[in-house]
This record gives C-alpha cells, sequence and structure tokens, in this order.
C-alpha cells in the first residue's frame, strides 16, 4: 500500500467530520496566525525604525564633548584637523549648537519650531536640499551673520513661499532668511521635520552663550566603517583630552542595531509564547485523535481481518493527524496574512505611522513545517494505539 | 474421494487454545485435529463457549494456537509474526461477519476494494475487481451507496462480494445469518452454495444446525473437542432433526 493511499483515507475521514476536523484544527490555526502575525509585527517595526534612523543617518557618527574630566577644551579646528587626517574614511563635519529661545514672525510665536546652529556642511551631512535662496556659508560662520535657512512647512506657513530675504526673531534676536530647504516629509506638520532653523553655529553658540560646540556631527565615506570609523575617532579624541570621560562618540546605526537586537528579543519572546498555543493545539490533535481511534475501534479490526498491517493502521492515523494539522496550518497561513493586511491599516489609520505587518516567508516555512509535524508528533501516540489493537477485540468492539 | 490425496488446504494438528480469566485457565480449543480440503463446504458448527469461536479465529489467522500446529495452504501459521499474519489473510482469507462490518463512511464499491487496497492493487485494477465481485453478488447498481442505504441482505452480500474480491483460498463464514430474516438469509446460504458450486473452500461457522445443514460437511465442537466430524446428510451430524424440530 503505498503512501499517498494514506491521505485518501485521511482525506476521506476528514471530509467524512468537517466540523470536529475545523475544532480540532482550529488550536494550530489561531497559533499559527498569531505567530505569523507576531512575527510581522517585529518585521514591521524592524523596517519602519530602519527607515525612520535612516533618515536620521545612519552614515554618521556623533561626537558629544561632556565637558568634564579634561581640562582642555577641545575648538571646532580640533575636530576638523582629525576629520581632515582621516579623509578617506570622513567626508564632512558639522559642529552642531543647538537653541532654545522663542521663534517669532512677526507677533507671532512659533513655538514647537526647532533651531540648530550648524556648519556648511550640515545640509550636505543631512542630505538637505535647497528649494530656494542659498546655504549657510563660510562667511557666515566666520562673521556670526544672523542668517537662517529655513524649513519648508515655515515658508509655506508663514511666508506663503516668499521667505527669502524676509527676517524673524530667534530669542529677540533678528535674523534674515537667506534659504529654504525641500520638503522633508509627505505631509508638513507641526513641530515635525519641516518645522525648523538653521543658523551659523558659531552666532548659536555665542547667542546661547555656550562657547564651543558641544556636539558635532561627522559623515562618513562608508557605512560599514562605522564602528572601524567610531574607534578611531575616540583614540584621536583621548590623544587629545586624555580622559574617556570627556567625550562620547555614537553612532545612529550602532543605536539602530541595539535596537533591532531588542525588537528581536520581544519578538521572539511573544513568538514563543504563541508558539505555546501551538503545543495546546497539537495536544487537542492528540485528544481528539485518541477519541477517534476509540470511535473507530471497529473499523481498525476490520480493516486488520481484511490484512491491514500494523504500519498501514499507524500511517493512517499519523498522516490524518498530520494532515488536520497541516491544514489547520495552512488555514493559519491565509488568516495570518488576513490579518496581516488589517493590522497594517490598523496601524496606519489609528497611529498614523507607516508600519507594514510584513509576515517573513522563514516564519511562514516554519509555521507550516511546524504545523505538520506537531500532527506527527502528536498524532503518533494515538496511532500506536490503534496500530497496536488486536483484531479479535476490535472486531467485537461496540 | 479423490480430492482428499491432495494435501489439506486447513490442517489443524492437535491444536489447543488456552485463555486466562483470572485464575482460571479457559481450555477453547482442547487438541483439535481436522482436515479441511480444497474445494469443500464445511459446516462448524457448537454451542455458545464450544470453541467454534476460537477455531474461527485460528482458520481466519486472527489468532494463532497455544499449541500444536495450523497449517493454511502448507505454512505454518503459529510460527508467523503480525505482519506476515496480516498479509497472510489478505491473501488467503474471504471474511464474511455477522454484524456485516462494513465501514460506514465508505461506498459499497470502496468497501469491497478495501482489501484490494492492502493488496496493493492500483485504483484501476480496484475498481474493476470490486465492480465485478459486486456484479456476481448481483449489486452492480448500488456501487454508489453507503452501507446504510442498503437493506440487511443487500449489506450481507456485499461483504460477500468483498470476501471474494481478493480471489482467497478459504472463505470464512462466521454467523452469516444471524441478523437476517428467514427469508434473506436463506438467499445469502444459497449464494455461498453457489460459491461453493463455483469451485471455492467455504467454511462455515453457526450455533444454527438448521444452517449448518446447508454444509456437506458437519464439524461438530463441544467443549473445545470434535464430537463430530463427517457428511451432513449422516444421521450422526444432527443437523437434520434439529432442523425438523426447529420447524
Amino acid at each position: 500500500m503505498k503512501i499517498s493511499e494514506s491521505f485518501v483515507l485521511a482525506l476521506q475521514n476528514i471530509r467524512a467530520s468537517k466540523a470536529r476536523a475545523f475544532l480540532t484544527m482550529l488550536g494550530i490555526i489561531i497559533g499559527i496566525t498569531a505567530v505569523m502575525v507576531i512575527v510581522g509585527i517585529g518585521n514591521g517595526m524592524e523596517g519602519y525604525m530602519r527607515s525612520m534612523f535612516q533618515g536620521l543617518g545612519t552614515n554618521t557618527l556623533t561626537i558629544t564633548m561632556t565637558g568634564s574630566g579634561s581640562s582642555r577644551e577641545l575648538s571646532v579646528d580640533d575636530i576638523q584637523a582629525i576629520v581632515d587626517k582621516n579623509s578617506s574614511l570622513f567626508t564632512a563635519l558639522s559642529p552642531t549648537v543647538s537653541m532654545r529661545g522663542t521663534v517669532k514672525v512677526g507677533s507671532e510665536s512659533l513655538s514647537s519650531t526647532s533651531t540648530t546652529g550648524v556648519g556648511e556642511q550640515y545640509t550636505t551631512i543631512k542630505g538637505y536640499d535647497l528649494e530656494q535662496g542659498r546655504n549657510i556659508n563660510y562667511v557666515d560662520i566666520v562673521a556670526r551673520n544672523r542668517v537662517c535657512v529655513v524649513g519648508n512647512y515655515i515658508d509655506d506657513i508663514w511666508f506663503s513661499g516668499r521667505s527669502v530675504g524676509q527676517t524673524l526673531r530667534i530669542a529677540g534676536d533678528k535674523f534674515t532668511i537667506v534659504g529654504v530647504l525641500d520638503q522633508q516629509e509627505d505631509e508638513m506638520d507641526e513641530g515635525g521635520s519641516d518645522d525648523m532653523l538653521l543658523i551659523p553655529y558659531s552666532t548659536a553658540a555665542r547667542l546661547s552663550g555656550q562657547g564651543k560646540p558641544s556636539s558635532y556631527t561627522v559623515m562618513l565615506a562608508d557605512e560599514d566603517q562605522t564602528d572601524f570609523a567610531s574607534d578611531l575617532l575616540e583614540q584621536e579624541l583621548y590623544e587629545l583630552l586624555r580622559s574617556e570621560n570627556a567625550y562620547r562618540v555614537s553612532s545612529m546605526s550602532a543605536v539602530l542595531d541595539t535596537m533591532t537586537e531588542m525588537i528581536g528579543v520581544v519578538i521572539t519572546v511573544l513568538a514563543v509564547i504563541a508558539g505555546i498555543s501551538l503545543v495546546v493545539g497539537g495536544v487537542g490533535i492528540m485528544n481528539i485523535m485518541l477519541v477517534s481511534v476509540t470511535e473507530r475501534t471497529r473499523e481498525i479490526g476490520i480493516r486488520k481481518a481484511l490484512g491491514a498491517k500494523e504500519r498501514y493502521i499507524l500511517s493512517q492515523f499519523v498522516i490524518e493527524a498530520a494532515v488536520i494539522s497541516a491544514l489547520g496550518g495552512i488555514i493559519g497561513i491565509v488568516m495570518g496574512f488576513g490579518l496581516s493586511s488589517v493590522a497594517t491599516v490598523a496601524i496606519s489609520t489609528l497611529l498614523e505611522v507607516e508600519m507594514a505587518v510584513t509576515p517573513t516567508i522563514q516564519s511562514i516555512l516554519i509555521a507550516f513545517g511546524g504545523s505538520a509535524a506537531i500532527g506527527i508528533v502528536f498524532g503518533y501516540l494515538p496511532a500506536r494505539k490503534a496500530a497496536l489493537l488486536n483484531p479479535i477485540d476490535a472486531l467485537r468492539y461496540d | 474421494m479423490d480430492q482428499q490425496k491432495a494435501p489439506p488446504l486447513i490442517e489443524f494438528r492437535k491444536v489447543c487454545k488456552t485463555y486466562h480469566m483470572g485464575d482460571t485457565v479457559v481450555r477453547a480449543a482442547d487438541h483439535i485435529d481436522l482436515s479441511i480440503y480444497e474445494g469443500e463446504f464445511v459446516a462448524i458448527v457448537g454451542k455458545s463457549g464450544s470453541g467454534k469461536s476460537t477455531c474461527m479465529n485460528i482458520i481466519g489467522c486472527l489468532d494463532v494456537p497455544t499449541s500444536g500446529d495450523y497449517l493454511l495452504a502448507g505454512r505454518n501459521v503459529g510460527e508467523m509474526n503480525k505482519n506476515e499474519l496480516a498479509e497472510f489473510r489478505n491473501e488467503k482469507l474471504g471474511f464474511i461477519f455477522q454484524q456485516y462490518n462494513l465501514l460506514p463512511k465508505l461506498s459499497v464499491l470502496d468497501n469491497v476494494a478495501v482489501p484490494l487496497m492492502y493488496a496493493g492493487k492500483n485504483r484501476r485494477e480496484r475498481r474493476e475487481i470490486a465492480l465485478h465481485a459486486l456484479d456476481s453478488v448481483g449489486l452492480a447498481d448500488k456501487t454508489r451507496n453507503l452501507p446504510s442505504q442498503l437493506s440487511g441482505g443487500q449489506q450481507q452480500r456485499v461483504s460477500i462480494a468483498r470476501a471474494l474480491a481478493n480471489n482467497p483460498s478459504v472463505i470464512l463464514a462466521d454467523e452469516p445469518t444471524g441478523a437476517l430474516d428467514s427469508r434473506t438469509g436463506r438467499e445469502v446460504l444459497d449464494l455461498l452454495r453457489s460459491l461453493h458450486a463455483a469451485g471455492n473452500t467455504v467454511v462455515l461457522i453457526t450455533h444454527d444446525n438448521s444452517i449448518a445443514a446447508t454444509a456437506e460437511r458437519v464439524i461438530r465442537l463441544e467443549d473445545g473437542r470434535v464430537t463430530f466430524d463427517g457428511p451432513a446428510d449422516s444421521p450422526a451430524s444432527g443437523v437434520h432433526k434439529e432442523e425438523v424440530v426447529g420447524q
């Protein structure tokens, strides 16, 4: 007897009791769906974070001066020297000075607008393009000019797209708008990345009384060399400052890696918890198969009398359990896809976040293989019970 | 009796079967010797507890003797393992049961095809042979029905078709009329007789003397021993007398 015959027998039996088969599958269906959606959400979260971080620049390093541990304070020129010395690694440098202070256009306050003091290479590092006017240049920095480049939101909302040459006030000081950046986000919002001002860092440092910039952004020639470049920067800074506490070098890609790893752990834990329901589903299959073997004792006796060997009975019941389980797996996969699409829509409408819940191919394959394996494992015990039945007793069973 | 010169198809040599029921030992078959030859129609008759079910289980290769030898078609069944027994049942025996024992969820055709499936025949062969077997019991028009849609007599004919399907050496009928009214029972017995007439070896197991009288030869069992073995029309067989009384 071929194995395909066992499949035919299994399908005949499942068709003969559809409702029971479906209820038996339910545990597997729920388990597989849950695992798929959870893995899909994890996948979506990772993708979402990656895209967010890419916006922030994973090809950059940030140097932060803590101002403690060393008597020496580094100037922009010191950092520039390090960058110039390793020009094959670093392609651009910009000090960044964040400014507090209300931005005012006329008499209106722009409470959520962020103001950053930057170098002339900042737009290059960030990948910003100018829509109108000019960028902040070297002369602005040396002369501490009170000029600014504005985000598209400010240009659009406050100056109706004609902001170049106009003025606004930052913490009471008047600044002339010299350029407008391209739109960054699909939809510009208050407080978003288009609601910002860039001013020369020297001007920002003076106005905020900080003296020397406390943080720098360095652009890397090659994203893959983040770790190496980071080590090299730390080494150079240590040479100058002689204290590990005086500076901190961080990279977005390192942060992203850490975050991805954390999400991975959380998702794995959740998937394992969901996976427990697969085991519960497996026990459900075993339970029903045991009942089924008892119910079909007479059938087993008849089949044995007619010449079925133990292994035929065994494979008939194991395959029946595996088919039930695998069918549950397939339904679960279909439902997993359905629910993932629903979740994607729900997340984007409720949270206004573009996060696609995408189940991975691996998770689907593991889910399907796992469900079939559960059927085989949990179907084996009842099948063995069936196979070992004594045909005489089985034939007499009522 | 030139047929008896050939080796017997079924041969019991001092077959014993004992069961342990708690502390007591039940001797269901006690040194039974018997030979059944190809082409015979034998009734094994006895009351409940006489050991006829034990005999039928042993003849049917569902059970093996505790001691003694059982030879079917020249092979010692007692030495076979479970797999070989299953194969041998499939190949050599056609069972007809009192309760028909059809599989309720399978169509009549599929029921008849079950032993053919275990014999390794492919779908087309199974269909062909099963159709032919059903035709021979006059049920060619019921192939797609479920057993529950047939009358008792028809169901028993399906089970006869199933017993015939794999062309067995022995047709073993265990109280084949037990669940039927006397008229359909008679039809089933006629069918068995015609199978015998066509050259099949038929072993009929029954407690009912009037049914045993259908056979050519009667083997009477009492308390696990053979008390009579001879032609059914012999006065000592005891089957005719009781038939008259029964009617």
